[in-house]
């Protein structure tokens, strides 16, 4: 599979999937990792040390020192895959060091929840 | 995006790792926002300066990064969440005093201009017309792009620092000549319009358009209205300039009925606890105007003023403020009305303001009603 480079890296492990857009600032707990925000249907997961696939990120910009917070605390997401790439995330990856992609539409349907993938974030490839 | 041998290695950190976090920074969001390529920019203005808007993380992110990180442009940077010279009157939390003080450090120390201003282009010299710069506070951005001559985006928090760094920007949107020319034209309907009245337009016109926006009907601005539309485009959309006159494409009218429900969104309240006047903050003129506004009169109850530290010499030599302090009016300089913490919900139940910004940000972050009017009427009703 194909996709689109926005932060350069590598990285190897197993898919979380969320279905709705995620608001780094509000929905997580910076200092734990664990999806906080009720209403999400990642609620009570703990988003480290997975590849973390969301449609998109929403809410404050501020959200991008929560994503930085996220890798100084050990519990960031090893790479992040979504569907759109938003500022917010993509600032948050960039200072962070934590890669990112964009997937189209049918590749990005097509990852499933505790796949292992390899994602080659300088070529842009997922195997 | 097409990068040169020298930005590449920067990416890849051949230059350390503070620049490759800068340039990853840049093409992420220059693939985000479909840029080809990173052009040169001149000045770099950054918001994410008050404690309030950046929190714990925000602070340790730029402690660490101010260890070895150097601007390479001139960089000015926003308000801060208070006045260190008069903090000691108010009662804030000591914390929140020491973290403020840790992210005015960092930025200082990375080699920041200390302006703590969101008004950078009524107190630097412009550059010529056509200057690219990364301007992140949304009026400042707005106000560069339609009367300063000057070249930027409405640049986020990160974008900005990342130019401040590199003195790079990717080459997108309103760095655009075609993404420049607005498609929709706003007509100005509403008869006698004030300061407020502008900002209202500003607000309108910022929901409704895209990056650019033609505005006709508008004329003979002062420079309070001027601030005033900038700021109010800035707040409610991604709208990041506006043109004077007819546009080709779509037109809309704003008259007294679509004022009248912005008006009903911003105003929450018939009366108010305290005035704030400064978002964005007075400039010289603005409070030179007000000084002789207030002549022989003094307000009824407690009016904050916040301005940059900038014109603080010449509002004392030329009388200015001491003529304000007189009628009641208390000066604040290096913070502003918006997410400002000396603004308590504890403390008051609503404010009086004539800033579309400030009312949007007083509801929304500090949780209090706004009593929204223009200056003049705030001169009449509010003080004796």
């Amino acid at each position: 599979m194909n996709v689109k480079v926005i932060v350069r890296g590598n990285a190897k492990g197993s898919l979380l999937v969320a279905k709705n857009p995620l608001n780094f600032l509000g929905g997580i707990d910076k200092k734990t990792g664990m999806v906080h925000d009720k209403n999400h249907d990642l609620f009570g997961k703990f988003i480290g040390d997975k590849i973390l696939v969301f449609p998109f990120g929403i809410g404050s910009s501020v959200g991008a020192y929560t994503i930085y917070s996220l890798k100084y605390n050990h519990c960031a997401p090893l790479a992040m895959i979504c569907l759109k790439a938003d500022l917010t995330t993509a600032s948050g990856c960039a200072i962070s060091n934590i890669p990112l992609v964009v997937a189209n539409k049918n590749d990005y349907d097509s990852l499933q929840e505790d796949r292992k993938i390899v994602l080659d974030a300088i070529e842009g490839k997922i195997s | 995006m097409e990068l040169t041998k020298e930005e590449e290695d920067a990416l890849d950190g051949k230059q350390g790792e503070t620049l490759a976090l800068a340039y990853r920074t840049l093409v992420a969001i220059g693939e985000a926002s479909g840029s080809d390529r990173l052009i040169p920019i001149e000045w770099a203005h950054l918001s994410g300066v008050n404690y309030n808007t950046i929190g714990d993380a925000g602070k340790d992110f730029l402690s660490n990064l101010s260890r070895d990180a150097k601007f390479k442009v001139k960089t000015t940077v926003n308000p801060m969440g208070f006045d260190f010279d008069s903090v000691s009157r108010y009662n804030l939390d000591d914390k929140f005093i020491e973290n403020q003080r840790s992210i005015k450090n960092s930025y200082e120390k990375m080699g920041a201009i200390p302006s703590y201003s969101c008004i950078p282009y009524e107190i630097f010299d412009v550059p010529k017309q056509g200057t690219h710069v990364s301007f992140a506070e949304s009026n400042a951005a707005i106000y560069a792009n339609s009367f300063s001559g000057l070249v930027t985006n409405k640049e986020g928090a990160f974008s900005a620092l990342a130019s401040a760094l590199t003195g790079k920007s990717p080459c997108s949107d309103l760095r655009d000549d075609e993404v420049r020319k607005p498609n929709l034209t706003i007509r100005m309907k509403v008869e006698s319009p004030n300061e407020l009245t502008y900002g209202m337009l500003g607000y309108f016109a910022g929901k409704v358009a895209g990056s650019s926006v033609a505005l006709s009907g508008v004329n003979d601005l002062d420079r309070r209205s001027c601030k005033s539309l900038c700021a109010g485009m800035g707040t409610s959309g991604a709208c990041g300039m506006f043109t004077f006159g007819e546009a080709e494409g779509e037109k809309m009218d704003f008259d007294k009925k679509e004022m009248q429900k912005i008006h009903d969104e911003l105003n929450t309240s018939e009366s108010g606890d305290l005035i704030t006047l400064g978002s964005p903050q007075l400039g010289l003129e603005e409070v030179g105007d007000l000084a002789a506004m207030l002549k022989g009169r003094s307000f009824k109850k407690r009016c904050m003023i916040f301005c940059p530290s900038a014109i603080k010499g010449q509002i004392r030599d030329l009388g200015y403020r001491k003529e304000i302090e007189h009628a009641g009016g208390e000066f604040l300089f290096d913070c502003c009305t918006c997410l400002s913490p000396l603004v308590d919900n504890k403390e008051v139940d609503s404010v009086v303001t004539n800033s579309v910004k400030g009312a949007y940000y007083l509801r929304t972050s500090n949780k209090v009603d706004v009593n929204l009017k223009s200056l003049g009427r705030i001169v009449e009703e509010e003080t004796k």
